[in-house]
């Protein structure tokens, strides 16, 4: 059994999964069912200042739907809590007391003014939480009146509350970053700068479902109108995945932890965002979708995996990260073809299709007058785009070019490396 | 046994109406808009679609599917009923494992293909109870075709004439249109009146005269219809069914398959219908299939198929022959009927074994045995009755009794076409007469024009 015993901020846990800071962490009555079910920690529900607001008493979330019904994206309008700060943090204290062993963050949200935060701040943390997670993140709702997403867009609103939070606060402090923004690495060096122990991310994107077919009107509404929601789900992670990159292989933000978050379903999802630098995930929408049974395939998926590979936790985290670099570094003297086994060719003609319409007729569709799907070696530049639409896995795969002429290009493969920056092609070319 | 003490057992009613309801209910119930688009998204999206080659009318498949799947059910019949006005039926009687569904991609790492028949069905469905209109005719051409035959080559050639802006007048023999869609499926297989449903669909493109129990040389001759038309498609199928050529063939209790099943699809309480208690039916085809499992779903006892070839060579399909089987239908293979025994009623037929000898010819053993019957159905095919075209067959070429035409349906006689069954080279389907249909007149709009 590998070791998923983890230690966050010095905040242990014993596995990296949390819950989210979002509905499934609302209130005690959910919480205790996510630790018997055995998540390893939960970010609460985010807290506001008293008056406690109000949520719409009609839709509040919506889905993106494969034909089968499978949630693939997921949209949601709620705002932070919308219960009395004393019941939550009477809650809160109760459930660090019986699970003393689990991660116990409190999410916050505040207006932007340092006397707010030194107020709420210090009476949160005497419910023995572990951490504080900054909600810098919302999209929606709150970030009309100056919070969430609105400080999470302006770098120098995120280093400042970040810095009024750490005074106020003895517990550690992630800042949890919105992906809505051009670029996740000013955000991320504010938070950095601000004092952050760390940063989670992403928070939901700016989204609009669809349309009511009938009515012609978004979809869903509150009484005939309706509002940008923010959007997770599993069509969300690659997103998530280059930002959590970014912040892990850029030299000015590359110190700082992360706790990623964004479409984590099954294991493999959480091995790719710990690959790729964070230290954690965070799960709400699959738990929404599923209920928290799905704990026990994250743990023992990413436990077998571990097994397997022979890695510790500690290893696996940012392992993929050396192989991210920027476009102008890739080879460009190396080449691949796309190779079709046709032992396992179900004779679709999906890749002759797509090859031929959209891409670079590299493809047959027949050969000696007989339906076959046969790569063209003259004709392929290794794009991918066939092992993607493959419906049968493996049947296509793509195999490196190492000696001879490219019959593309009838250049010879060179062992050497060549890259943009030195090509000739390139104007701002790189000369000794 | 004795045969002396065997009295025949012929009787309605052997299974109360609660079972006979079951047991006449839709055979493959209908998908459900959830199942449907399940099923859907299976599909590839195959380039130069297998199954759309496999199909005899060459419906685009892919095309229909992924309108199923953008619930664009609408435009998912329209895909179907413009390449097959009989998407609805066929996707009810197509042997789809081994047109479509054997040809579906699928088949080769899971053997399961998509349901393509059913799915067919969903997105058809909705198109005949509501009577959708979809096709309208072009400006009228003044050109009058006459059509022989109101089953499914006749109607499908009337539709499409109709809309090419002929006018056409169909001679139907049976007081209903539809063919053996009205006549030869096994009730199971078209429910709730489907294949009047589907020939009143046809029938509303408007220009289609239907002149019902009006039979070809007996009310009217080929060469009285070429007089007064510009043109004849003949679509008569097959009038008459094979004999055993035994002694003793007329003996009560020995009956044609095709009868007996026209006379269930048109009774309103197939209960009514009297039921052998042990039936034997002789034949391999998809007849001899529907015969043995309805008269097992009519109460039948035993109901024993004896063929004289293999599974291999038996018309009907595996799946046919496998749905007998599980329908408690005892299938015989390698014998032949020799003799047909009883005083004034079938009770015994004796069968000898046959095998192939090494030139592959069918060959007999000498070795007998007998089945026990009080009723005999004979499905051992049907021919052309050449004796309705009489005189006028002058002119007209046959192949093994059937008629002779070209690639789209042209007949040896310049203003004729024929099609369905009663061509030559045919596969005695349902889609394969639609298409003949379909082609001929085509080929009829193009020689008409020309004129």
């Amino acid at each position: 059994m590998a070791d998923l015993k983890t230690s966050f901020l010095g905040i242990s846990s014993p596995n990296p999964f949390w819950l989210a800071s979002a509905p499934p962490t609302d209130k005690a009555y959910n919480v205790n069912r996510a630790f018997e079910a055995g998540w390893g920690g939960a970010v609460w529900k985010t807290l506001g200042e008293d008056p406690h607001i109000v949520n719409v008493s009609g839709p509040r979330y919506s889905a993106l739907h494969s034909n089968e019904r499978r949630v693939i994206g997921f949209n949601n309008i709620e705002l932070i809590t919308d219960r009395p700060l004393q019941t939550n943090l009477d809650e809160m204290r109760q459930i660090k007391k019986d699970w003393p062993d689990r991660a116990l963050v409190a999410s916050v949200m505040l207006p932007m003014n340092e006397q707010t935060w030194a107020r709420y701040l210090p009476m949160i943390e005497e419910t023995g939480v572990d951490g504080f997670e900054l909600n810098f993140g919302c999209p929606h709702g709150m970030s009309e009146r100056g919070m969430g997403a609105a400080v999470g867009q302006v770098p120098e609103y995120i280093q400042m509350a970040t810095e009024w939070a750490k005074k106020a606060a003895s517990v550690p402090v992630i800042v949890k970053l919105t992906p809505n923004v051009t670029s996740i690495l000013p955000p991320a060096k504010a938070a950095l700068d601000g004092g952050a122990d760390a940063v989670s991310l992403i928070n939901t994107i700016n989204s609009i479902m669809r349309v009511d077919y009938d009515s012609l009107t978004m979809y869903p509404t509150t009484d005939g109108m309706g509002t940008h929601g923010g959007y997770c789900g599993e069509a969300v992670k690659p997103i998530a995945l280059n930002m959590v990159a970014e912040i892990a292989r850029t030299k000015d933000t590359q110190s700082i932890p992360i706790s990623g978050i964004g479409g984590i379903t099954d294991w493999r999802d959480a091995v790719d965002f710990m690959a790729l630098g964070a230290s954690n995930v965070q799960v709400c929408t699959a738990a929404m979708v599923y209920g928290f049974k799905i704990i026990d395939d994250l743990v023992d998926g990413l436990n077998n995996f571990l097994e397997d590979k022979q890695l510790t936790l500690d290893e696996l985290i940012g392992k993929a990260v050396p192989s991210v670099t920027d476009w102008q570094y890739l080879n460009l003297n190396y080449v691949e073809k796309a190779v079709i086994d046709q032992d396992l060719c179900i004779q679709c003609g999906r890749c002759h299709i797509v090859c031929e319409d959209t891409s670079h007729q590299a493809i047959t569709n027949t050969v000696n007058g007989e339906r076959h799907f046969e790569v063209i070696d003259a004709e392929c530049v290794g794009c991918n785009l066939c092992v993607s639409v493959c419906p049968v896995a493996g049947c296509i795969s793509m195999q490196q070019l190492t000696e001879g002429n490219d019959p593309r290009t009838g250049k010879p493969i060179s062992g050497e490396k060549a890259n943009w920056t030195t090509h000739p092609n390139n104007p701002m070319r790189k000369t000794d | 046994m004795s045969n002396a003490e065997h009295k025949p057992d012929i009787r309605g009613h052997r299974l109360d109406e609660d079972e006979l309801a079951r047991n006449f209910g839709d055979l493959h119930p209908p998908l459900t808009r959830a199942d449907a688009l399940i099923e859907a998204d299976r599909c590839y999206f195959c380039y130069d679609a297998p199954c759309t080659t496999a199909c005899p009318t060459g419906i685009d498949i892919p095309g229909f599917i992924q309108k199923i799947r953008s619930d664009n059910l609408r435009g998912s019949a329209h895909t179907i009923l413009k390449e097959n006005i009989m998407g609805g039926m066929c996707a009810r009687v197509c042997p789809t494992e081994v047109l479509c569904e054997e040809a579906c991609v699928r088949n080769t790492h899971e053997e399961k293909p998509v349901e393509i028949g059913l799915l067919q069905r969903y997105a058809t469905d909705p198109i005949f109870d509501e009577q959708t209109p979809f096709f309208s005719r072009a400006p009228a051409t003044g050109k009058k075709v006459a059509v022989i035959g109101g089953g499914p080559a006749g109607l499908s050639c009337a539709h499409r004439l109709a809309t090419l802006g002929h006018e056409v007048v169909v001679f139907n023999r049976d007081n209903k249109p539809g063919g053996l869609n009205e006549y030869g499926i096994a009730a199971y297989k078209a429910i709730d009146d489907f294949a009047q449903k589907e020939a009143d669909y046809i029938l509303s493109i408007g220009g289609i005269e239907l002149r019902n129990g009006e039979t070809l040389g007996r009310d009217f001759t080929l060469n009285h219809l070429r007089e007064s038309y510009d043109a004849v498609f003949i679509g008569i199928g097959l009038g008459s069914t094979n004999k055993l050529g035994l002694d003793d063939e007329s003996l009560p209790g020995i009956d044609d398959a095709i009868d007996y099943i026209a006379e269930l699809r048109q009774a309103d309480d197939p209960g009514r219908l009297p039921v052998g208690r042990r039936v034997v039916v002789i034949g391999g085809g998809m007849t001899a299939i529907d015969i043995a499992v309805q008269s097992k779903r009519l109460g039948a006892e035993f109901v024993d198929l004896v063929y004289r070839r293999g599974p291999e060579q038996m018309g009907a399909s595996l799946y046919e022959q496998n749905l007998a089987q599980t329908n408690g239908v005892t299938i015989h293979h390698w014998a032949r009927p020799v003799e047909l025994i009883g005083e004034d009623h079938i009770t015994e037929i004796r069968f000898e074994r046959t095998e192939l000898d090494d030139s592959g010819r069918l060959v007999a053993r000498a070795e007998y045995f007998e089945l026990t019957a009080d009723v005999v159905f004979k499905a051992i095919g049907q021919i052309l009755d050449l004796s309705v075209l009489g005189a006028d067959m002058t002119g007209l070429e046959f192949r093994h009794d059937r008629i002779v035409v070209n690639e789209t349906g042209r007949t040896t006689l310049r203003d004729v076409w024929a099609g369905g069954d009663c061509v030559s080279g045919g596969d005695d389907l349902t889609v394969t007469a639609v298409q003949h249909g379909k082609l001929a007149a085509i080929d009829i709009d193009q020689h008409l024009r020309k004129k």
